[in-house]
């Protein structure tokens, strides 16, 4: 009798739990070695620079301190004597090259947390301690604090190039040169939003060992890419990629920032070999806030074609990225989705988009849940709101005009030059959506209270649609043992950074395997030991990427156990079945028990290889009320509707949107990393850079469909987590237009906060006084 | 300095500088790593922990300053091997992602829940204000802590008393 | 963000406490409840070279109320103000400004004098000091001495306090029945520090027209303020539309606040003018038990 499962899809309790609830979880910082030293790192506080001289000499003889590490040591200490720069992982084009980051600052500083000497001592305390001896001259230079002084070009961060511009991509479709010409209406607006991060609530860490006897180096605190980073490492310390292992553990949030390669990825290894013990480091989160990437600070000058019944017939335009000092692993990723995604899941024919990456002394960028994608529906969905009032035509009705139809799936959006990217959206019906949204919100009812002012706040709504990109290629790997004692255990590639990969792997591993969840002793991740080539989690990728990969290895070990079975039943392999989980039957119901099929271990590898993406899409709407005089705005109500394809667990799913949504209205209206105009950042501290509470945005629902399935992987599943964020900024700001009409209030620039609303207000009370 | 407190109905003694924090001392000295620091400077609550039955930020206690106090930590929250109420609680309504926040907002609640156990949904959310989350976005965090109300009530209290939203 | 090292000494004895912060040439801090100096050590912004822990001294501890108003001892907790029944009659002004202060945990450890000595521009105690004439005791090596809330706060972080010196209590004068209060306050977010918050209250004279207007304003200044010119407006006055909107403009006038990451200058003049409207507004209407 066949067990039939249907783990996949029942909303069943995460097993990481277990751990977490009872603070049995082991991050990196948890971990402890005998001889460990402590490292801090001493960083620039000047933005732009000229290094004339470094003396470490004071803080190597504090007690305590074992070395001090700079870029005379890291040469020192290199095979080809150099500085090893991070790396481009995505978009890695030879204009990138001069602009990648030395992983420890020589000649130059560009930014402000910029890593100038690596202290190794008892205890974080003394390390902490040395920085503040060790004394540096930094002759300061004129700070490029803007993409406006980018681009004037007198500052220059890298004086060979001649040039601020790191690179510019184009989005192209049709011709929007004849579309813009001939078009009935056309609207021009500029739109701007502002630098933020990711802040997960862990800080990074790292622990290296090195084992000089067995020339191995293991490094613990690796996330997310860790097969990439390993033969970065590998590459940067003379070292073949089998030397290195690199371990995930417990991982306290991701959402893109974490685990990408960091100078502290080499810097923290090298002191290890360097000093010949094991050495760890955690970052504090001051030195978080100007050292893990930041993103999302974007403009744009565009320009909307549309027939006078709003069907839009072309999108052109400038976006400016302010990318920060360097070009690190993915920091090209979010600019170029503002491009290639700000059509958004609407149909527009004729886009002639670029974008700029203009380098700046601040802390480089890179992907941040969502990356480009906030940005610019933000952009778009603001122009459409702008239109509907121009054109005097429904919001909804715009959209629903506008919309890529179902049928019209696959649907091709823009090109990408350079680094030909070509895309396609690849299924679903955007419609219901839409529909199932408004019905969710009251739209009907509540739309009568828009605009109006009710004890004294005056209420609005905002309706927008969205597409996720996800699945990125490509490849994934998974492994999965049959045990002696019959259990299985799942090795993947993905990395887990909290989303619950762990339980979701078991649901889909079990089904295939026919037995149930119990049987699967654990899924074990990420870890570049665990499976022979591996990729990671981002871009929404673990449940198609990883899912499949198990799918892949599951086929793969039950050919395997029959394959087995067939010699020790003696028939042909076709002729066996695999039962209950846990015996193999032959003809004449001749069985042998699994685990004794072979001597030890079965195990076998899976792959699942992809070159397309997947397209989760859905619609989100929002009722707030805003107090004119405080410029405080509450969300009376915020749904998202997200169709993902297939759901693997509906409980993780629906937690996933909840949590990216709140990330998302944190990006409207509160989060802001700021500068002045010397590069200094001025949001230091958690009382300055200010995310959600559990106060701020209590009435958020989520409805996840799986209608659609997505027809390029086995599971039928589209990546899932980042819809949430992706288009919260543009709702908030189009309900905030909404409630404050009266006062004529257009917001082209985030964050919303209370003071820039009130600003808002005031301008247009102004501009509404007689002359 | 010698410090000697109770940690989890333990007496301990610890010989630490005066300006390690009681979050470090926990978690280096007494390996109970379950406290998490997450800002260092009081802002985010990871670090929550009960000092003599208040919920206290452990990074901005000197571990000196706990001497003879009693301190319980997310490890003494549950016995031996079964979750708590409020733990099982937590996992019924997915309260918690990649579980670094989780302890800090289960000694909060553990704590508000003794004193208050008829508190409102207004209420939970205000005291849950000073513990940061970057993952879950709250909602399932305030419905746990709620739904373990009834764990904290007074057993022999009449039965049919509605539970405040 | 790990301290710098310094030493420790918990003195059992005010006057040893005193002597202990007396010793150390103005290097020694005083530490009460930590939750604003130890933030200031981890930033490395403070690095004193002796802590005095005024822990073990509980006669610091006391809330007493008398004919003479209500004293608060320099160590008595956010907490301890909120769980004290006695004060929603006694000060229910204090008891509103301190359910504002920070989050839950905080306030278990949080202090009165800690708050006072720390003087940031936008905390509730200070303002609620200032705005209530408050008293405050301290004793330093040369004796003790009485320092008016007004001639306390000298600016942003700094106080009329001597290095030597440890605030014992602070006095908040008696608070007759029939007193007409609000306190308004607009944060970020719940528990932030105020973009600004105005303290008001008033009695009435017999007609019910308003007389002893206080207005306290906190967050728009380098220290709390008494809004002279709006109680101005009001004194000898009715409280009605009118005049609550002239305080509104008044108050807004006569501030001078900063630009800075959180706000503009012109959204927090015009702010504490809100809060003083909504304040004067909430005390108008206020249920008199």
């Amino acid at each position: 009798m066949r067990t039939v499962n249907s783990l996949i899809g029942s909303a069943i309790e995460r097993r990481e739990d277990l751990r977490f609830l009872r603070g049995r979880g082991e991050y990196v910082d948890d971990l402890l070695r005998h001889d460990l030293l402590h490292a801090a790192i001493l960083r620039s506080s000047v933005a732009h620079g000229r290094i004339r001289a470094i003396d470490v000499s004071a803080a190597r003889a504090l007690a305590g301190v074992h070395a001090v590490i700079t870029a005379k040591e890291v040469r020192a200490g290199q095979p080809d004597n150099g500085i090893p720069r991070v790396p481009m992982r995505l978009q890695p084009l030879p204009e990138f090259e001069p602009v990648g980051q030395p992983v420890i600052a020589e000649s130059k500083v560009r930014y402000v947390g910029e890593a100038l000497a690596v202290v190794l001592a008892v205890s974080a305390a003394v390390a902490e301690d040395a920085l503040g001896l060790i004394e540096v001259d930094i002759e300061p230079l004129p700070a490029v604090a803007d993409r406006h002084m980018s681009a004037k070009g007198s500052a220059l961060l890298f004086e060979e190039r001649g040039s601020n511009l790191a690179i510019k991509f184009h989005a192209l479709r049709g011709d929007a040169a004849t579309t813009f010409k001939n078009a009935p209406y056309v609207r021009r607006e500029s739109f701007r939003t502002q630098r933020h991060m990711a802040l997960p609530m862990e800080p990074r860490g790292l622990l290296a060992q090195w084992d000089a006897a067995r020339g191995k180096l293991t490094l613990y605190g690796a996330a997310k890419v860790l097969f990439f980073n390993r033969r970065t490492l590998a590459r940067q310390m003379g070292l073949p990629e089998s030397a290195i292992e690199l371990i995930e553990n417990d991982v306290g949030g991701g959402f893109g920032a974490r685990g990408e390669f960091y100078p502290e990825d080499f810097l923290i290894p090298f002191a290890a070999r360097h000093t010949g013990r094991p050495v760890k480091w955690t970052e504090d989160r001051r030195e978080h806030l100007m050292t893990v990437n930041h993103a999302r600070e974007a403009e744009c000058d565009v320009e909307i074609a549309c027939m006078r019944d709003g069907t839009i017939l072309g999108l052109r335009g400038h976006a400016y990225v302010d990318v920060g000092a360097y070009m690190r692993t993915n920091g090209a990723v979010g600019a170029r989705n503002i491009a290639q995604f700000m059509s958004g899941p609407y149909r527009i024919e004729n886009i002639d988009i670029d974008v700029s990456l203009m380098l700046t002394n601040k802390t480089p960028v890179g992907t941040y849940r969502g990356p480009g994608r906030f940005e610019t529906d933000f952009f778009r969905e603001r122009l459409l709101d702008i239109v509907a009032g121009d054109l005097g035509i429904d919001r909804v009705e715009l959209r629903r005009r506008n919309l890529v139809p179902h049928r019209a799936m696959p649907y091709p959006i823009a090109t990408i030059t350079p680094f030909e990217s070509k895309d396609e959206l690849d299924s679903g019906d955007y419609q219901t959506t839409l529909d199932l949204c408004l019905r969710e919100i009251g739209w009907q009812e509540k739309s009568k209270l828009a605009g109006k002012p009710i004890d004294g706040r005056y209420h609005g709504l905002a309706v927008g649609c969205f597409i996720e990109g996800g699945a990125a290629g490509p490849k994934e790997t998974a492994r999965i043992t049959l045990e002696p004692d019959g259990c299985f255990c799942v090795y993947v590639g993905s990395s887990a950074i909290g989303q619950g990969l762990e339980t979701a792997f078991a649901q889909i591993a079990a089904d295939a395997l026919e037995v149930p969840i119990a049987r699967i002793r654990g899924v074990f991740h990420g870890s570049t030991s665990y499976v022979s080539d591996g990729y990671g989690a981002y871009h929404s990728r673990s449940v198609v990427m990883g899912g499949s990969a198990i799918l892949a290895a599951a086929d793969n070990l039950r050919a395997e156990i029959r394959a087995g079975a067939a010699k020790r039943l003696g028939c042909a392999v076709a002729e066996v079945e695999i039962v209950e989980g846990d015996k193999a039957v032959g003809p004449g119901g001749k069985s042998v028990a699994l685990h004794a099929i072979c001597d030890g271990e079965v195990s076998a590898e899976g792959a699942f290889l992809n070159k397309k993406h997947t397209y989760t899409y859905g619609t989100h709407a929002a009722h707030v009320a805003v107090d004119p005089k405080l410029g405080h705005v509450e969300l009376i109500d915020y749904v998202v509707v997200e169709d993902c394809g297939r759901i693997i667990n509906p409980r993780t799913v629906h937690g996933q949107a909840i949590g990216s949504v709140v990330q998302g209205l944190g990006g409207a209206v509160m989060e802001h990393l700021q500068y002045d105009a010397e590069g200094q950042l001025l949001t230091g501290s958690l009382a300055d850079y200010l995310i959600p509470t559990a106060s701020d945005f209590p009435n958020i629902r989520a409805l996840v469909l799986e209608e659609h399935p997505s027809p390029i992987n086995p599971l039928g599943a589209k990546g899932a987590g980042e819809g949430g964020i992706i288009a919260a900024g543009g709702i908030m700001a189009n309900a905030i237009a909404d409630a404050l009409s009266e006062f004529d209030v257009e917001p082209r620039e985030l964050p919303l906060t209370p003071s820039r609303i009130w600003e808002l207000v005031q301008a247009g009370k102004e501009s509404k006084k007689p002359a | 300095m010698s410090v000697r407190f109770e940690v989890n109905g333990k007496q301990v003694e610890v010989d630490v500088e005066p300006r390690m924090t009681l979050a470090d001392c926990l978690r280096h000295e007494l390996r109970l790593t379950g406290t998490h620091v997450g800002c260092e400077h009081g802002v985010c609550g990871t670090c929550t922990v009960i000092a003599d039955g208040a919920a206290v930020r452990s990074c901005l206690m000197l571990a000196v300053q706990a001497e003879g106090s009693r301190i319980v930590t997310v490890e003494g929250l549950s016995d031996g091997e079964e979750l708590s109420p409020l733990q099982k609680s937590f996992r019924r309504h997915h309260a918690l992602q990649c579980g670094f926040c989780t302890p800090g907002m289960l000694t909060t609640a553990h704590v508000l829940l003794s004193e208050e156990p008829d508190c409102d949904a207004t209420r939970v959310r205000e005291v849950l204000s000073g513990n940061l989350c970057r993952c879950t976005g709250y909602i399932s965090i305030v419905e746990a802590v709620l739904d373990a109300r009834a764990d904290y009530r007074p057993k022999d209290r009449a039965t049919g008393v509605a539970d405040k939203p | 963000m790990k301290m710098p090292p310094f030493e420790y000494a918990c003195p059992t004895t005010l006057s040893e406490a005193v002597a202990l912060l007396a010793s150390h040439d103005g290097e020694a801090k005083a530490l009460a409840g930590g939750q604003s100096l130890v933030p200031m050590l981890a930033f490395r912004l403070a690095q004193p070279a002796l802590l005095v822990d005024l822990r073990k001294l509980a006669e610091l501890r006391e809330i007493k109320i008398s004919a003479d108003g209500v004293r608060l001892g320099a160590m008595v907790r956010w907490r301890d103000i909120l769980d004290d029944r006695r004060l929603d009659t006694a000060h229910p002004l204090l008891k509103a400004a301190v359910a504002e202060v920070a989050h839950y945990q905080i306030r278990n450890r949080g202090t009165v004098g800690g708050s006072l000595a720390h003087a940031d521009p936008a905390a509730e105690m200070p303002g609620i000091a200032v705005t209530c004439e408050a008293e405050i005791s301290v004793v330093g090596k040369s004796g003790s001495r009485v320092i008016r809330a007004a001639e306390f706060f000298h600016g942003p972080l700094m106080t009329a306090l001597a290095a030597d010196e440890i605030i014992v209590d602070v006095r908040l004068p008696a608070w007759p029945p029939g007193r007409r209060w609000g306190f308004q306050e607009f944060a970020r977010r719940r528990g932030d520090f105020a973009l600004a918050a105005a303290a008001v209250f008033y009695d009435e004279d017999a007609s019910g027209k308003a007389r002893n207007v206080h207005v306290g304003a906190i967050g728009v200044a380098d220290r709390p303020l008494r809004l002279h010119a709006a109680e101005a407006v009001l004194n000898g006055q009715f409280i009605d539309e009118d005049t609550i909107g002239k305080a509104e403009a008044a108050a807004s006038a006569s501030v001078n606040p900063q630009d800075d990451i959180h706000a503009s200058a012109a959204y927090r003049r015009a702010l504490v003018g809100t809060m003083v409207e909504r304040a004067l507004k909430a005390a108008r209407s206020r249920e008199m038990g």
